[in-house]
């Protein structure tokens, strides 16, 4: 018995062996995936899950996805998103936020991806542009948003679900711990 | 086939009628020593840049390419910096031990380096024990290994260079026991009749067929072994003994260990195409005269060297395939495995040869 053990785990090793060298003599003569960076420059591209640094995309019109929430701001755990906001009156009186400034710094940035993560608009993503490399510190503070844009207006035919996305959007701020303390009084009343 | 004892004939004699023998011999035994240190250099130079290349190849990138074309020019610059870099003087170290340990290592190496034929004659070291000589010369570089371990003071030193010698002494039965086996089909043991009669009878991978075959295989593990390489690379162990036996040696010292390492490499792919695919032999086909004809045409250093290098390919691909063995599974495999091979190999070799059963 112990030599049948003996016989047939020598020749399943052997076997073994030649599975494994069958497998390096092909990965010998794939093409080689290295990326020879400064020479390839022209060609390189980057995948896309590659996190190379925060942009707020922009429609050719201008227009920005970003309400000024500020819920980035309150998921960076380095502090280095900060969104200035104002309030503005539309036509039907009632009070909207607008985005005045979002200010980015890549120099803090740990590229977690959580700011992405909570946005509901889906307005800020990462591009794959990895070439960061400046020689002031302050050059790496960003403004997000181009100089004279402004917030998408939604279609008309998302009106109806407004009304009732107002009222919920009050009380809401810039800072999670005071929403969750007025949610606690809420249910406490 | 070109003989190249008349180039050594004609060189003697006109260095006789210039002075007397004993001052010829002595010109002629600098001359080989010469060339036999520069062929050693320029082969370091050659299989280190040719394992960094097949290395990075075997693990889909492209190795050194930055130094020079294809990086052609980088092992030099290595081997300028190693020559540039200090050797430190260590403290309570056995101080002429820890000096001469990388020396004996060495001199093994070149010993057993010059007895490869690299031609028809152009044996630098021949005769006619020459097997038992070369495994005789190979064994001083294990003492080299042994002392730099127990010189150095050093626990992981020690542990690396005990691993060393506990591998080698084990796998040198088997070498030995593979090349009785081949002995056994030539019925000689100088390297220079062995190729001889490869080049008049057939390569003895053919004529041995399947004990010779087998033999080979055996010779190829147990040559990577011996050298330390590839899946037996326990001394040098990075990841627990930092470099093993030479991590206390620094600069050219330590560069003596790394030359050494692929010179080894190089004489034991260079023993096993001498002993079993023919040396400075070429290819023969029986019945293709004209085939066979061209394959004359070939000097026989090429097809020497062209077949040492086959095979330290062969091994560079087992070493960057396979992992590292633990130090029980390494002795496992050769005294439960490879060294009772070997023995059956040799009763089989000398049944086939009493039996007429070769080629």
């Amino acid at each position: 018995m112990s030599n049948n053990n003996y016989f047939s785990g020598l020749f399943c090793g052997v076997r073994s062996l030649f599975t494994g060298l069958s497998v390096t003599i092909k990965e010998f003569f794939t093409p080689k995936i290295t990326e020879q960076y400064p020479e390839n420059r022209k060609e390189l591209k980057m995948f896309d899950r590659f996190r190379g640094r925060l942009i707020m995309p922009h429609n050719e019109n201008n227009e920005h996805k970003c309400i000024g929430c500020g819920l980035c701001q309150t998921a960076c755990p380095n502090g280095s998103i900060k969104v200035t906001t104002e309030m503005l009156e539309t036509e039907e009186g009632k009070k909207k936020r607008s985005l005045v400034s979002y200010q980015y710094d890549l120099g803090c940035c740990m590229f977690c991806e959580l700011c992405i993560t909570a946005c509901p608009q889906n307005a800020i993503e990462f591009c794959t542009d990895f070439e960061n490399a400046v020689f002031d510190r302050t050059k790496l503070v960003q403004q997000l948003n181009k100089p004279g844009s402004k917030v998408a207006e939604k279609k008309p035919a998302v009106k109806p679900a407004a009304p009732a996305a107002t009222p919920a959007a009050k009380p809401q701020t810039t800072d999670a711990k005071s929403e969750a303390s007025n949610l606690e009084t809420n249910s406490a009343v | 086939m070109f003989d190249f004892s008349i180039v050594t004939e004609w060189i003697n004699n006109l260095l006789l009628t210039l002075m007397p023998q004993w001052a010829a011999t002595l010109v002629e035994c600098v001359l080989v020593a010469l060339a036999i240190i520069t062929l050693y250099a320029v082969f370091a130079i050659i299989l280190i840049y040719m394992e960094r290349k097949i290395c990075a190849f075997f693990q889909c990138r492209l190795g050194p390419n930055r130094v020079g074309k294809w990086g052609s020019i980088q092992v030099l610059a290595d081997v300028l910096k190693m020559m540039t870099k200090e050797i430190i003087d260590m403290k309570n170290v056995d101080r002429l031990l820890h000096k001469m340990a990388p020396f004996l290592v060495i001199v093994a190496s070149m010993l057993t380096f010059s007895c490869l034929p690299w031609n028809k004659g152009a044996g630098i070291i021949d005769f006619n024990v020459g097997v038992f000589f070369f495994l005789a010369a190979g064994s001083i570089g294990v003492v080299g290994i042994l002392l730099a371990g127990w010189s150095s003071n050093n626990k992981y030193a020690l542990i690396g260079a005990m691993r060393s010698g506990a591998q080698i002494i084990s796998y040198e039965v088997s070498i030995g026991l593979v090349m009785l086996t081949m002995i056994v089909l030539t019925g000689t043991m100088s390297f220079s009749e062995i190729c001889q009669q490869q080049a008049d009878y057939g390569w003895n991978i053919f004529r041995g067929h399947i004990p010779a075959l087998l033999a080979f295989i055996v010779y190829l593990i147990a040559g990577n072994a011996e050298c330390n390489r590839g899946p037996f690379d326990m001394p040098e162990a990075e990841s627990e003994l930092t470099a093993g036996y030479h991590v206390e040696y620094s600069g050219m010292h330590f560069g003596f260990y790394y030359l050494a390492e692929y010179l080894n490499l190089f004489i034991c792919a260079g023993i096993a195409s001498t002993i079993f695919l023919g040396g400075w032999a070429p290819l023969h086909i029986v019945g293709l005269d004209a085939f066979n004809q061209v394959m004359d045409y070939i000097p026989g250093a090429v097809w020497m060297i062209g077949k040492t290098f086959f095979v330290v390919f062969l091994l560079m691909w087992i070493r960057w395939t396979f992992p590292r063995l633990r130090i029980d599974q390494l002795l496992t495999l050769e005294w439960k495995y490879l060294m009772p091979l070997s023995l059956v190999l040799l009763v089989l070799m000398a049944v086939c040869v009493s039996t007429g059963l070769t080629l």
